[in-house]
């Protein structure tokens, strides 16, 4: 596809570096010439210096060639125009990241009546990326899965579990879960597991599966599956902001610390329910007054990564047993992989992730027919929806009679309204929804999953 | 350093070239020549060296700029070496250091020869084939060539690498990935060879027009008769003396003219370019007319093919201009330094890095009235940034000092002076003749060995544009 990506900030490298990889034509623009030159010498992309908005720029990355036009600069307007003028000056379908939260009501208006194609909130995203971490805090990420019937849950195998040392196979009858085990992460490597493969401390496992099952899965290994009562947020910025409107109606009590007097004025005035604390968040004994150590889970939330990484730090080590880190700038996942840390959100790559997943979507709508991507591991294991067409050869064979590629998993199928974790019994029909968990190997078609 | 994928690369270069050779061989099968076998030799060497290369995956496939400039060179260098093979075992040149100029000459499309121009002439087909197809190869750009159908490494990287190998002060690329850039680069100038060989065809034998052809295209200039281009007609000098120009525009302007963008496709640089070609064909006609050297068409038809072939750098000719008076022998000597357009096949110091250089001197003197007066350059209404502006400067510095020290070291030949000063200025710019013993009638072959080295090093600096030879000099490219 030919792709436009106006904005060179940390969303827009990531999105023109991951477009690239995946073989589209991509052409970035931005007004800073560094910014341009930073993308052009790390990706096989063109690089334009100009502003977006303009139509003579617009022409000159080719916009009526292009297919679609991605708007991520750092303001909400100036994003909205360029899809303006992109939609009148060609038929390309356009993406706008709009961060403000004033505007945030208006995406189905903006959608509908401007034509844009996705309107996309990092910071709304984010917040539901928390939310439903705080809801389930024994994972590390959830996210929804095959439209959001199952699961895709990660989290990490604390210290003295039982299931270490045992193998997929015997876990899966031992406790007789419905649910599916789809990738390990041990220290640097990521494994497709089969059903010998063998569980080790610190292995960070994905499952697929239900809510209701994963809850009775993780209950029946001892984890701490309940969710929490009370959260401690430092940081009330925007995401906060959607925090709290998100989790409104649930019944977790939410602490906000905030230095900033007239922020807390807003928040408290918002959301009533919110107990809002007017300090500096990197004041421990505030913290420690508020209760850190007994909280259910510690949200760092701040706008510097460097201070809610050392939050978080601190919040464990005082006894927290959940914390959320908000990373959004540092690059260094592998570092900050070996610290302590539970559970990060990075506004940045969720953008990307989720732009990346429509872009992909439509793009194989139209090559092959793969209907959604998803990362399981970003790089690593991706899991690919396919619809089973009619003459597909995997149709009406038990699945341990066919023959797969090594490293593939069928994750669920799904026949009408419901969903099933496969077996080797199962038998795949036309017209079923099948979800194909792969290390990236550029899946086309079901079919190529087949030796 | 990453050494691994230094190997690869090079490892693919040489299978590249094995199968350039294919090009000579045909011709020598056709024309029954002997010469065959020391192509096939050569071919057995650079496949065998080339897989050897191969063998076994880099570690790690980033490069950077500093990877980039030093596989162009080592490209350039090593390309060399091996297609000179054929040209010394087939006998037709007294030393390997000989065979090694002519080569460089034609890769780098000079089209300086160290033999004279009746013993060119009696060379078997297929060496006068692989002398022009050099010229063809080298104009575009070897490495280039070989994007178009490899992504040499992953990511943007091969940006690098095009642009060490791109004549120009700002390399940029046509088209949003690497390899499509460069399909349309190869597509615009095969597209344009074609042609002028149809052109060509009705006018000369086959031979001669597909040699002619390549040696336009990549602004060479080896001539394979022993008159040169004189004993051609009118009409073929004509049909040489456009694509000469054509070739010498950036090619980037072509890409614009088949999208419908006129306006961008005559940018300032391809304007200036054009007046100066007019302004230097009508002095030299007005200076030849009225010295009676020639008669008013004929003095037309040939200052325009001398200044077509000078200043596109081809080094074709048609006149022994070396004979015309002094004022019109100056006019082709200036038009040797400015030479072509950027992006184009051609060589010199590049019309554009002109543009730069004087708004950079009236920006100067506008400062001297206004010293507090903030402004910045712009070529096409676009910002011409300080870096580029700081690399046209230090370009020329380097330029001229390689210059001084390539002259002191050749003086050592005991040449007079004017040989000495245009046959550098012939080998630096890639042109091919300059005047004097090396003039259209002359050759470099009376040089001693030690200033064909110096020659050769000249060569392949102008056409990779001096940074890359020099950084293979330098000990910390090459320290871990």
């Amino acid at each position: 596809m030919n792709i436009i990506i106006i904005g060179c900030g940390r969303v827009g490298r990531t999105l023109a570096q991951k477009l690239n990889e995946d073989g589209n034509a991509v052409t970035v623009i931005d007004s800073n010439a560094d910014n341009v030159n930073r993308v052009t010498s790390r990706c096989d992309v063109m690089g334009i210096v100009g502003n977006g908005a303009t139509h003579t720029v617009q022409r000159e990355a080719g916009i009526e060639t292009a297919d679609l036009m991605i708007a991520v600069t750092g303001s909400d307007e100036l994003n909205l125009l360029c899809c303006l003028v992109a939609k009148k000056e060609s038929e390309c379908q356009t993406i706008a990241r709009v961060k403000n939260p004033e505007y945030s009501g208006d995406a189905p208006y903006l959608k509908d009546e401007l034509g844009l194609a996705m309107v996309i909130n990092p910071e709304y995203a984010s917040a539901e990326e928390i939310a439903r971490v705080l809801r389930f805090p024994f994972a590390l990420k959830i996210e929804p899965f095959a439209k959001g019937k199952v699961e895709l849950i990660k989290f990490k195998l604390p210290k003295g579990n039982e299931i270490i040392g045992m193998s997929v196979k015997e876990v899966i009858s031992k406790y007789n879960s419905d649910l599916l085990i789809c990738a390990i992460e041990r220290e640097e490597e990521s494994y497709i597991p089969n059903g010998d493969f063998v569980f080790e401390e610190k292995d960070v496992v994905s499952i697929v599966a239900t809510p209701k099952n994963a809850y009775e899965f993780f209950a029946n290994i001892k984890c701490k599956g309940h969710s929490i009562k009370n959260a401690l947020i430092v940081g009330g910025g925007v995401v906060t902001h959607y925090l709290c409107e998100i989790l409104e109606k649930s019944h977790i009590a939410l602490t906000v610390v905030e230095k900033d007097l007239k922020r807390c004025e807003e928040l408290s005035t918002l959301w009533s329910k919110v107990k809002v604390i007017h300090g500096d968040g990197t004041d421990h004994d505030l913290l420690l007054e508020e209760g850190v150590e007994k909280c259910g889970a510690f949200v760092a939330l701040s706008d510097s990564d460097e201070e809610n990484v050392l939050l978080s730090l601190f919040a464990k080590g005082e006894g927290c047993e959940k914390t959320v880190t908000k990373v959004n700038r540092i690059d260094y996942d592998n570092v900050l992989a070996q610290l302590e840390l539970d559970a990060s959100v990075c506004p940045r790559i969720i953008t990307s992730d989720t732009i990346l997943r429509y872009v992909r979507a439509t793009e194989n709508a139209v090559g092959s027919n793969v209907e959604t991507l998803y990362n399981i591991i970003p790089g690593q294991i991706e899991a690919a929806e396919f619809i089973v067409r009619e003459n597909s050869p995997i149709i009406g064979t038990p699945l341990y009679k066919l023959k797969f590629k090594k490293d593939v998993l069928i994750g669920s199928i799904t026949r009408g309204k419901e969903t099933l974790i496969p077996r080797g019994n199962d038998i795949i029909q036309a017209g079923d929804a099948v979800v194909v968990i792969s290390k990236r190997i550029g899946l086309y078609d079901i079919a190529d999953i087949l030796k | 350093m990453n050494y691994g994928i230094i190997k690869r690369t090079l490892g693919w270069l040489l299978l590249f070239e094995t199968c350039f050779f294919c090009v000579p061989v045909i011709t020598a099968l056709v024309y029954r020549e002997k010469e065959v076998f020391d192509f096939l030799f050569t071919m057995l060497i650079t496949a065998t060296l080339g897989g050897l290369f191969l063998i076994g995956k880099p570690k790690k496939d980033r490069l950077f700029a500093k990877e980039g400039i030093v596989i162009t060179a080592l490209s350039w260098i090593l390309m060399s070496l091996f297609g000179a093979i054929p040209l010394y075992t087939s006998g037709g040149y007294p030393t390997y250091v000989d065979a090694l100029f002519e080569i460089v000459s034609g890769f780098t499309t000079t089209g300086a020869s160290v033999l004279p121009s009746d013993s060119v002439a009696a060379l078997p087909k297929c060496i006068l084939m692989w002398r022009s197809f050099t010229h063809w190869i080298g104009g575009m750009g070897v490495l280039v060539f070989i994007m178009v159908f490899l992504p040499l490494c992953g990511g943007g990287r091969n940006m690098n690498i095009m642009k060490a190998e791109s004549p120009g002060p700002s390399v940029g690329k046509l088209l949003p990935k690497m390899r499509s850039t460069a399909g349309v680069l190869y597509l615009i100038y095969t597209a344009m060879t074609l042609l002028q060989f149809v052109l060509l065809v009705f006018d000369m034998p086959v031979f001669d027009a597909i040699n002619t052809s390549f040696a336009t295209a990549g602004t060479g200039g080896f001539a394979i008769k022993a008159d040169g281009f004189a004993g051609y007609s009118s009409y073929s000098q004509i049909v040489v003396t456009v694509f000469m120009v054509l070739f010498s525009i950036n090619f980037a302007s072509y890409f614009f003219i088949l999208r419908g963008k006129f306006k961008e496709a005559l940018n300032t640089e391809v304007r200036v370019f054009l007046g100066v070609v007019v302004s230097a064909i009508t002095l030299i006609t007005v200076d030849l007319c009225i010295s009676n050297v020639l008669q008013v068409g004929d003095a037309i038809k040939h200052s325009a093919f001398s200044v077509s072939s000078v200043i596109s750098t081809t080094g074709f000719a048609t006149e022994n201009f070396d004979t015309w008076p002094a004022f019109s022998k100056t006019i082709l000597v200036l038009c040797m330094f400015i030479g072509a357009c950027a992006g184009s096949t051609g060589g010199g110091i590049k019309v554009s890095r002109f543009v730069i250089l004087f708004k950079g001197v009236r920006h100067e003197t506008q400062r001297m009235l206004h010293p507090k007066r903030i402004k910045k350059i712009t070529m096409d209404g676009k910002v011409v940034e300080h870096e580029v502006v700081r690399g046209v400067n230090n370009y020329l510095i380097a330029f001229v000092a390689i210059f001084v020290v390539s002259l002191l070291l050749i003086s050592l030949d005991g040449k007079d002076l004017v040989t000495n000063f245009t046959a550098i200025t012939a080998t630096i710019n890639n042109i091919g003749p300059g005047l004097g013993a090396v003039g259209p009638a002359g050759h470099f072959g009376d040089f001693s060995i030690l200033s064909k080295i110096v020659f050769i090093f000249d060569m392949l600096i102008g056409r990779l544009e001096i940074f890359p030879m020099l950084l293979l000099f330098m000990p910390a490219t090459w320290r871990k």
